[in-house]
């Protein structure tokens, strides 16, 4: 059975047709069961359609229709072991706009899990599932942070370790900062207090953390029992200096100013026990560890042309199923008219041995012969071999 | 016996102290420790079959047991991913103390009947030994947290990319570390002081530089330091059980 995929991605299609293209959940399950056996895996990115069959075309119309115009040299199309691979690396976050992003395999799950798919679809994308998880276990392609904001949150953790618990005093309630201090709450922090220059303005913000709101003058009081400040302010001077930093024995204070011009005096990462990253370092990092993925990209692509390979030599062997199901058909009627022969001149005994030495003499005789047709299925040989096996045994009716 | 149980582990132990190099094998180094320790394991337990007494008695026997307390030591955190780099500390120094133990006849088949009895040997010499190997642990924990520190503070930009534990694990292990070590030692300690006493009360350099070291570890303990200062303090603990080791212990092995 032919496996296809036809679908618009980052790669060739502008963000005004994918958000036409893009759909929820329940809408791409219900396209993909309207093409009979599919799955729709619709992301910000991509919007695929994987169909097992001849409705490739049928994807197509419905991906135009949706577009609301052709897609020619838009829409890419991909058929079996193309469309698996290009699957796999789906799946395994190679193809995303960050190499390696961990959000598309939890995506490829929830598309496959919202269809009933039949046995080629539901093996290639358990097959893929398996690749996602192998490349991350295997590869430190997911580990490193993409955007400035998850890298605060992983520096912070290089300093305590497990974030639960650890208390985030957030300075300026600004969308940046919240974006920084969402990261550190996603690794267990708790929002302690927002402070901004209007204490109103940083109520909403507090009221959502569960943290108190003070005004930007209580910053430095507020510093004795915060383990990570977070300071994105668009004030034009400093709102904290070194010298408000009080000592604080055996408790390091991680610092992440992430405001233009900066919040907090460069000297306050001389302080023992004290680590503050501007945006600049910030910025460094992430680069530096996308190109740390770009290198884990390699060691991931080579995993998933294994696993390429290795669903090649199954999509191979289906064809040669049909023939190693007629060739045992074969085999076991003639077991069983031969065993109806001897009925009523063996005792019971006799006949329970007749028959298991005769299954074992047929599943040995057979043994061979069907290994070595999945085997050659994965060849050019395969075919020859099909037609080898159903003339000399005489399945040609069964065909 | 003894001799071929001597080259998988020194080989172990060598291959790993080299692969601990590169963070690619450093999964190979891992390896290298496990069955580097299990061969050394095996020539502690055929030693121990073929002696009369306690067998690690002299000082090169000695050092051949402390090697295998501080790999063994370091197993226990060094399989964990994030500790793997730990072993560039520790490898090293067990790979070099296990070949100048053995060019010292501390891992040969047959060692003099102890002069004092098994119990009191296995009391003393054991319990410092762990001792000590507790502390080297911590030295390479303090190592590394200086390390990481370091990185910190240089905002080196590749600090996700090799990844280190973290600091505040760094510290409180390498805290625990010392906590139990330094009771070894003060349990060590107390029996080799009863000994001597019932022995004349002879004093040697070894013994009045483990007091020492017991003293500064013990103002870890009490004062409890934080950040760097607790690293050099561990450091500084260390360089006197490198002084006691391997320095001083000719005249009270003798």
């Amino acid at each position: 059975m032919r496996l296809s995929l036809v679908g618009v991605s980052h790669h060739v299609a502008p963000v005004e047709l994918r958000e036409r293209v893009a759909l929820d959940l329940p809408a791409a399950a219900e396209l993909a069961r309207s093409l009979g056996e599919g799955v729709c895996l619709s992301t910000c990115n991509r919007t695929e359609i994987y169909v097992a069959g001849e409705a490739d075309d049928a994807a197509l119309a419905a991906l135009e229709r949706l577009a609301g115009r052709s897609l020619d040299g838009l829409a890419y199309r991909l058929h079996d072991d193309d469309a698996a691979l290009h699957l796999f690396r789906v799946a395994a976050g190679l193809d995303s706009l960050v190499p390696g992003e961990g959000e598309i395999l939890g995506q490829v799950r929830s598309a496959f899990e919202a269809v009933e798919p039949g046995p080629l679809l539901d093996h290639v994308f358990r097959e893929a599932l398996a690749v996602g998880k192998r490349v991350r276990s295997e590869t430190a392609i997911g580990e490193s942070p993409a955007s400035v904001s998850s890298a605060a949150a992983a520096l912070a953790a290089q300093v305590f370790g497990d974030l639960t618990g650890r208390r985030v005093l957030l300075v300026g309630a600004g969308r940046i900062g919240e974006l920084a201090a969402a990261n550190l709450v996603s690794r267990g922090a708790r929002i302690a207090a927002v402070a901004n220059r209007t204490v109103a303005n940083a109520e909403e913000l507090a009221r959502r953390f569960g943290a108190d709101a003070v005004s930007l003058d209580d910053v430095a009081g507020r510093l004795g029992d915060a383990d990570v400040v977070v300071s994105s302010t668009s004030a034009p001077d400093q709102v904290l200096c070194a010298a408000d930093v009080p000592t604080r024995r055996r408790r390091p204070l991680f610092f992440i100013d992430i405001a233009v011009p900066r919040d907090l005096d460069p000297a306050i990462h001389a302080l023992d026990g004290c680590f503050l990253y501007d945006i600049d370092d910030l910025e460094a990092v992430v680069a530096e560890t996308l190109t740390g993925r770009r290198a884990e990209a390699e060691r991931a692509e080579q995993l998933v042309a294994e696993e390429a390979d290795r669903f090649r030599s199954w999509h191979a062997s289906l064809d040669v199923v049909p023939a190693i199901a007629s060739l045992r058909a074969r085999a076991e009627e003639i077991r069983i008219a031969e065993l109806a022969k001897l009925r009523g001149r063996l005792s019971e005994d006799e006949r329970r041995t007749v028959e298991s030495v005769t299954t074992q003499i047929l599943n040995k005789l057979l043994h061979l012969p069907t290994v070595r047709m999945k085997q050659a299925a994965v060849s050019a040989e395969g075919a020859a071999y099909v037609d080898v096996v159903r003339d000399l045994f005489g399945l040609e009716d069964e065909r | 016996m003894v001799e071929a149980l001597f080259w998988p582990a020194v080989l172990g132990y060598g291959e790993a102290a080299l692969a601990y190099a590169s963070v690619r094998t450093s999964r190979l180094a891992t390896w290298g420790v496990r069955l580097g320790w299990l061969a050394q394991t095996a020539l502690l337990a055929v030693q121990a079959e073929r002696a009369d007494g306690f067998p690690w008695a002299s000082w090169s026997g000695s050092l051949n047991l402390f090697v295998w307390l501080v790999v063994g030591a370091y197993l226990i955190w060094g399989c964990r991913p994030r500790y793997r780099l730990l072993g560039l500390g520790v490898m090293p120094l067990a790979a070099i103390l296990f070949v100048v133990a053995r060019l010292a006849g501390g891992v040969g088949d047959h060692h003099g009947a102890a002069h004092y009895g098994s119990a009191f040997l296995v009391l003393h010499v054991g319990s410092v030994l762990a001792a000590f190997a507790g502390f080297t642990l911590a030295a390479g924990l303090a190592g590394v947290y200086l390390w990481q520190e370091g990185r910190l503070k240089r905002r080196d930009a590749g600090i996700l990319r090799l990844r280190l534990p973290p600091l505040a694990s760094l510290e409180r292990l390498a805290s625990r570390t010392i906590a139990v070590s330094l009771t070894l030692l003060t349990v060590g300690l107390a029996a080799g002081l009863v000994r001597a006493h019932d022995d004349g009360g002879r004093f040697d350099a070894l013994e009045a530089v483990t007091i020492l070291t017991w003293l500064v570890y013990g103002s870890f303990v009490v004062t409890r330091p934080g950040g760097r200062r607790a690293a050099y303090l561990a450091l500084g603990g260390f360089a006197l059980v490198i002084l006691a080791r391997l320095a001083l212990a000719g005249s009270h092995f003798a």
